[in-house]
């Protein structure tokens, strides 16, 4: 029993970074139409704004690991990915409105490759080692459970930004216009809402998510890469779909249940007769199966083809 | 007696393919870019029956090509000298050729299931969501090749004996081009095309559109598992990381380059992404011959990294010309005089 509930803790919080960065995938999706395949890059980033923001304001300040300087670094890597993305949508996307949806799909592989590979061309090929920004401590140790306070930070963050965005996306002004242009987006448009400020503003938003849960991740695995944002950039996406692409609450959903599913196969490798190696394929296999079956995701609606 | 000219031009290639592979003397270096180059035109221009001619976004290349690849390793390396004994000369003879044709038939008919397996049910997918599908297929066969110890897991495979020679590689390169370019213009090829074109009236015209879609990923698997084939026993190295979604990522840059639909644009994307990293390897040296100082550090890096190269000429092409270079219907006209269907569907 007790290694369940460990292993549903990791998989809670693993499983909150990908609903971290799904929510950008999900948004993007709701009022483009697309998958921005550099979403995982963008969380990349983060962690590596992370990295020069908390060796700087550590030596700076002259502080250990505080609560103080993990907001600061977390509030800059923020800021500082959602202009980027707000940047990549302008140069990158912005050309492209009313193409093919394929066009714009290669296009994001192009950008995500660009900041993969300049990523290792001037950030370094090498990994490198995330600074303790946090002071880290066992909440709960016993012989066969053990809660550090990394873990439920991360939970705690989520559930904070979550609940942050679901008040921008239901309660202000540049929220509901965001929805209203996911509905349809020349009748937005012909209500007076300026489509470019919504989208560059949704790139932003999601941008800023991504960079939060890049220095999640980087606390909790402190070795990072500018490849790192591959893997859990497309486990994310598969947690978007899994909760219904365009659907916030769904990706929060899908997110948690792709983290805790990913877990728990490989926490119970042995009893599942599955070698712990094939972590990486759990998600992947859940994609295929949400799509042969429900490709609306759990929570999305089904809608039906325009011709 | 009248011989279609794609039967000339293919008796043609693969006499020509011979008479340079045994007759015309080249050093190691340029023999094996060239080699690249006749496998990454395989890769090319069967993804391009499936990007291109059938307009479905698959990502999953690379692991058709490492399905391939293992199969076709395993069998010449393990298989065949057990079958044969040591009475058997396996590194020439008349045996060897046989032996490594088998193998990569073997390696492509399996890769053309695992292109069924995976065709069936990603088919009813469109779009963006068939790209994230193939990618996760592609990526599956990798995780389950990095798990399977009888072919070295993550440690790779070493590959016995080097068949792969010129011949073959642009022999079997000018079967694939043969067999594309015909397809494409046969009643197979205009399924294909529907399907590209408008896949719901199609559907409604009572086109099969399923059964394209299938055939068109079926076939391209056949012919990437024949590459992968021809890789392994060129390399005779393999590891599963080289068989990731870069790899497929790689070969989809050729066919968007080339122009998705257009024969003759993907060859020569294949030709040019194959032989520009050597190029660039060429342009420090040059630089520094010509200006007397070295190249600034900044800039030999970035000539090394082919796949930031890449992902520019991605987005540059995507704003700039997003059918390629050849797409949208252009072709060299003094190879066809008979007009046919261009890439964009219409009669031209």
């Amino acid at each position: 029993m007790n290694q369940f509930i460990q292993q549903l803790i990791n998989g809670l919080s693993l499983g909150s970074i990908y609903a971290l960065i799904a929510l950008g995938y999900t948004m993007v999706y709701g009022v483009l139409r697309f998958i921005n395949f550099a979403h995982g890059d963008i969380f990349m980033l983060g962690a590596y704004v992370g990295l020069y923001a908390g060796r700087t304001l550590s030596s700076r300040m002259h502080t250990g690991p505080s609560v103080l300087l993990a907001i600061c670094v977390l509030a800059i890597s923020m800021i500082v990915c959602a202009i980027v993305g707000v940047v990549i949508e302008r140069l990158a996307y912005a050309p492209l409105r009313n193409r093919p949806r394929l066009t714009v799909l290669i296009t994001a592989i192009g950008v995500s490759l660009f900041l993969e590979y300049g990523g290792q061309q001037f950030l370094g090929a090498g990994p490198e080692n995330f600074p303790a920004i946090l002071p880290r401590y066992e909440v709960l140790h016993t012989a066969t459970l053990s809660i550090t306070s990394n873990q439920l930070i991360v939970l705690t963050v989520t559930v904070a930004l979550l609940i942050a965005l679901t008040f921008i996306v239901l309660k202000t002004k540049l929220g509901t216009a965001m929805r209203a242009l996911s509905f349809n987006p020349t009748a937005a448009s012909l209500m007076g809402i300026n489509n470019n400020v919504v989208i560059s503003f949704t790139f932003g938003l999601g941008s800023a998510l991504a960079a939060a849960a890049g220095i999640l991740w980087a606390v909790n695995y402190p070795s990072i890469n500018p490849l790192m944002g591959l893997l859990p950039g497309i486990k994310a996406f598969v947690a978007a779909v899994l909760g219904g692409i365009g659907n916030i609450p769904g990706a929060a959903l899908g997110g948690l249940i792709l983290g805790v599913t990913e877990t728990l196969v490989v926490g119970y490798s042995d009893r599942l007769h599955i070698p712990p190696s094939y972590r990486d394929a759990v998600a992947f296999v859940v994609l295929i199966v949400i799509l042969l079956f429900k490709p609306s995701g759990l929570l999305g609606k089904a809608g039906s083809e325009k011709v | 007696m009248r011989i279609a000219p794609s039967k000339i031009y293919l008796l043609v290639f693969i006499v020509g393919a011979f008479v340079v592979s045994y007759f015309v003397p080249m050093d190691q270096y340029v023999r094996e870019i060239v080699l690249t180059i006749g496998i990454n035109i395989i890769l090319a221009v069967s993804l391009n029956l499936v990007n291109g001619f059938t307009g479905q976004f698959s990502l999953g290349h690379a692991g058709f090509m490492a399905i391939g690849a293992y199969f076709s390793a395993a069998v010449t390396t393990f298989w065949a000298p057990r079958l044969f004994g040591s009475s058997v000369d396996l590194t020439g003879g008349v045996v060897a050729p046989l032996v490594f044709l088998c193998a990569l038939l073997g390696g492509a008919l399996l890769a053309a299931v695992a292109g069924l397996v995976i065709g069936i049910p990603s088919l009813r997918l469109r779009g963006d969501y068939l790209a994230i599908a193939t990618l996760g297929f592609g990526e599956i066969i990798r995780v389950i090749i990095q798990n399977t110890e009888a072919v070295g897991g993550s440690r790779g495979f070493t590959v016995t004996y080097p068949y792969t020679t010129l011949f073959w590689g642009y022999f079997f390169a000018a079967i694939t081009i043969y067999v594309v370019a015909n397809l494409v213009n046969s009643a197979y090829g205009r399924g294909f095309l529907a399907v590209r074109d408008d896949e719901v009236a199609a559907e409604s015209i009572g086109v099969n559109t399923t059964k394209y879609k299938v055939i068109a990923f079926v076939l391209a698997a056949f012919f990437a598992g024949i590459a992968g084939g021809l890789y392994a026993h060129f390399k005779q190295y393999l590891h599963p990381d080289g068989f990731n979604f870069l790899k497929s990522i790689e070969v989809v840059v050729m066919v968007i380059m080339g122009g998705m639909g257009s024969n003759f644009g993907v060859i020569t994307a294949a030709i040019f992404l194959s032989v520009l990293p050597e190029i660039l390897r060429f342009i420090p040296q040059l630089y520094e011959r010509a200006a007397g100082i070295p190249l600034p550090h900044l800039i030999d890096d970035l000539l090394k990294n082919r796949m930031l190269i890449y992902a520019l000429l991605l987005i540059a092409l995507m704003l700039t010309r997003p059918q390629g270079i050849f797409g949208g219907g252009w072709r060299p006209a003094f190879l066809f005089k008979k007009k046919a269907a261009s890439a964009d569907g219409t009669i031209a």
